[in-house]
């Protein structure tokens, strides 16, 4: 025990949880904005599956991460399509057509692993921001600093990403027409349609936002882990999806919850290479972030109501 | 020369899958005039006014805004064409602010972002302009329904409507609020702006109106204006043939207390004091009137009576026996019936058949059963002479309940809840939402358990209903009966001013 309770471990644990959270973030930022607006996606995890295939595909046919990224996000954003039009245009049930969605990426992810790839050949890291040639330069020094640089800056733009995503999810929901117009028709559709607001749109936007990010979360992971296997994200769109429950539909609150999940996580994982959890307990342990999150959120966020039009499909009759 | 009107709708038809809602209306509203839309549930008037928002289009028929034909396809194009709707269940999102809500679907002066500061100063100017006070920051499940309406008139002054079309707006206020908004409308009119008015109440359609036009089954039955009619001859427009307003009611000698309510203390859903120190007596041969605005604890009020909802307090008898928190099956046992406020949630199964509702309260009866088996032939034999005898419209027994009017479906649950011969009788809202032919019947099967020595107990958001039916009267403010007034001596005025908490 006495060896994780050192500075050096201790930051170096939190700087992983600060990088596992990203993925989460992510797909939880993106599923926070299309529940606002009432529409609750299953699928999130499915779209991380086919996104992180995308980019992992993208990086190792072309070696540029960047292309790995526009990849996760074309994925998020067509599957979002798909699932736009199914549940806004022809109503469908949010809760069966979710999971359609899962079960469909993460089939198709691997049949497209098995078929184009094969086995599972690494890629080449995503780099940290100092070991980016154009920006390299200034944050070279910063990642020297003692404690706060290993914490803070050595990372990848992934990872700031997705933290600066929380203020602009924020002000995209709180301080823009799109996020009043998003707010109203998750929360009473009948009096946004009565102003003029379309319902279907708004939501149509929303889902395409939620989706796109989870194609985003799910090319950061397969990046940051820079390899591809079978059902890679081991259930963490679903846990996305708790964490907008959990964090009670504020982003500032999901962040919370994402970077928990991290932390218990990277202390898990750390624990477990120092043996201070033993060998025998390890199942025990990896259940070990679901259920802290979970209680942690329940105690912490207050009990605030959902939105009261989620998972209900409009139409003005 | 005759002015042309602000609105004008010609020949208007509208036909749903066998209902034919709107048969060759034409209606206008002139500026400055108040024109009333009367007619009951399904006469067509709500179909009217969403042909009229856009939110239905018309078989055959125009529409002329100004005299120019108006093409509104939409809420969006209603509003271009300066035409505000007050919806009945107000369109309001509750957890947004007064500003955002009046702000929604109005494009930005900033663009993608809003521009709510703006927004709530002009706010101000029109609720200062209409004495129409709120608070443009807060949000809106924190306004009490009257506040809530001011909100909704504002956001269709905002958009500077010249027409507006208020969709039953007194029924969920107190007689004081609704003088406030009638005061608030004429000053609207006065600026010019022409408004529809659609209530069923019919002291106020004649008090506010400069016209009325009344519907029935979809088509115009006749126009008239306050000073030709009164209330009874708008209710045989209404009804098409001879109507009771008011029911006549023998003279009863009032027996003994049979319900007696001592110091009874309720909370509500959300933990607070719903009931608070409430103590009544109802006598045999009298109907007690509960008349108050809804919200101030006669719902709480009449569960804890049926056995639905526990006391914190005090006691509930009937006759002899202490009902305090007992359940419902020892309260009915006690000769008790209950005619709920909330008919399809708490007194029908609307997805059962009608006889199945009607054997609801005594499916465990020895005389319906063969062996462990119910004993249908008795089922339906008894089912029959229910819908008989109460009148009740249904195609057949085995009709699901949901698929009957409000009007028959109170008329099921009152055959089934009468014909248990109570000693007591609750009678919540009875006739709310109910057509005006099968209230009158209602309130004759009231006054007749009356006749045969039960104490009735009626709550009522209904003035009218209260002063036609009660012979004494209490009101409910904040929980607490504040006044009981002998029916002789109670009038309107003090009634509202009690109503207020006045």
């Amino acid at each position: 025990m006495s060896e994780f309770f050192t500075v050096s471990v201790i930051f170096a644990t939190l700087s992983t949880s600060i990088r596992f959270a990203v993925p989460y973030l992510f797909a939880a930022l993106g599923e926070t904005v299309g529940q606002r607006s009432g529409v609750l996606n299953l699928g999130v995890d499915g779209i991380m599956l086919l996104g992180g295939f995308g980019a992992y595909y993208a990086v190792l046919e072309t070696d540029s991460h960047i292309l790995g990224v526009i990849a996760g996000l074309a994925v998020g954003l067509l599957m979002g399509l798909v699932y736009g039009v199914v549940t806004v245009f022809l109503h469908a049930k949010q809760g069966i057509s979710g999971i359609g969605i899962f079960l469909f990426g993460l089939g198709f992810s691997d049949l497209l692993f098995q078929e184009l790839v094969g086995t599972p050949l690494p890629i080449r890291p995503l780099p940290r921001l100092d070991q980016l040639p154009a920006v390299g330069g200034i944050f070279e020094p910063l990642v020297e600093l003692p404690v706060v640089g290993p914490l803070i800056f050595d990372h990848d733009l992934l990872t700031f990403l997705a933290f600066l995503l929380v203020p602009a999810v924020t002000w995209l929901l709180r301080k823009t027409t799109f996020g009043m117009n998003v707010r109203a028709v998750g929360e009473n559709p009948q009096a946004a349609d009565s102003l003029g607001v379309s319902v279907a749109r708004t939501r149509f936007i929303s889902i395409l936002i939620g989706s796109t990010l989870a194609g985003l979360a799910g090319a950061t992971l397969s990046m940051q882990l820079a390899i591809f296997q079978q059902n890679l994200t081991n259930g963490i769109g679903f846990i996305a999806v708790a964490l907008v429950y959990f964090g009670a539909w504020q982003p500032r609150w999901v962040m919370a919850g994402a970077l928990l999940y991290g932390i218990v996580t990277a202390t898990r994982i750390r624990w477990q290479s120092l043996d201070i959890i033993p060998q025998g307990a390890s199942d025990v342990a990896a259940m070990a972030p679901a259920v802290i999150t979970i209680l942690a959120l329940v105690l912490l966020a207050s009990r605030v109501r959902g939105p009261a039009a989620l998972t209900r499909p409009f139409s003005r009759h | 020369m005759e002015r042309t009107p602000l609105l004008s709708m010609h020949n208007i038809t509208k036909t749903f899958p066998g209902v034919l809602a709107n048969d060759d209306v034409s209606f206008d509203v002139h500026s400055g005039e108040v024109h009333t839309l009367l007619g009951e549930n399904g006469a067509g008037k709500s179909t009217l006014m969403k042909i009229l928002f856009g939110l239905y289009q018309p078989d055959s028929g125009e529409i002329r805004l100004r005299g120019e034909i108006a093409a509104i396809d939409s809420p969006t194009s209603a509003i271009e064409h300066r035409v505000g709707m007050v919806h009945q269940h107000f369109m309001l999102v509750p957890t947004l602010t007064v500003a955002e809500n009046v702000a929604l679907g109005l494009p930005s002066a900033r663009g993608f972002r809003t521009d709510l500061d703006a927004v709530s100063e002009r706010i101000l100017e029109i609720s200062n302009q209409y004495g129409l006070a709120v608070d443009p920051g807060i949000e809106i499940w924190k306004l009490s329904v009257g506040e809530r309406q001011r909100v909704e008139i504002i956001k269709a002054l905002y958009r500077d409507a010249e027409l507006l079309v208020l969709d039953e707006p007194t029924a969920v206020l107190t007689p004081q609020e609704v003088d406030d908004l009638f005061v608030i409308l004429r000053q609207m009119t006065n600026d010019g702006t022409g408004i529809i008015f659609i209530s069923h109440k019919l002291h106020e359609v004649l008090e506010l109106s400069d016209r009325i036009t009344v519907l029935r089954n979809g088509a115009v039955t006749g126009s008239t204006t306050p000073a030709e009619s009164d209330r009874q001859q708008l209710a045989e427009m209404m009804v098409g043939r001879e109507v009771k307003l008011a029911p006549d009611k023998p003279a009863v000698d009032r027996g003994p207390a049979r319900l007696q309510l001592r110091n009874v203390s309720v909370k509500g859903d959300r933990g607070t004091v719903a009931v608070d120190d409430v103590s009544l007596d109802v006598h045999a041969g009298e109907i007690v009137g509960i008349a108050g605005v809804s919200g101030n604890g006669q719902r709480e009020l009449a569960e804890t009576i049926a056995g639905l909802r526990n006391a914190q307090g005090g006691s509930v008898r009937i006759d002899s026996t202490d009902l305090t928190n007992a359940s419902p099956a020892e309260v009915r046992a006690a000769g008790f019936a209950y005619v709920p406020e909330e008919r399809m949630k708490d007194g029908a199964v609307g997805e059962f058949e009608v006889s199945e509702n009607l054997l609801l309260i005594n499916h465990g009866d020895p005389q319906f059963r063969k062996g462990p088996l119910f004993d249908f032939a008795k089922i339906r034999a008894h089912s029959q002479r229910l819908v008989d005898q109460f009148s009740v419209k249904t195609p057949t027994l085995d009709t699901p309940t949901s698929t009957l009017s409000g009007g028959n479906i109170q008329k099921l649950i009152m055959a089934r809840e009468l014909d248990s011969s109570p000693t007591v009788i609750l009678a919540a809202q009875p006739t709310r939402g109910v057509d005006i032919g099968a209230a009158e019947y209602i309130h004759s099967q009231l006054v007749q358990q009356r006749s045969d020595g039960v104490a009735i107990l009626m709550v009522s958001e209904d003035l009218d209903e209260i002063l036609g039916l009660a012979d004494r009267i209490a009101v409910m403010f904040d929980g607490k009966i504040v006044t009981v007034i002998e029916r002789e001596s109670a009038t309107r005025e003090a009634l509202g001013l009690a109503m207020a908490g006045g």
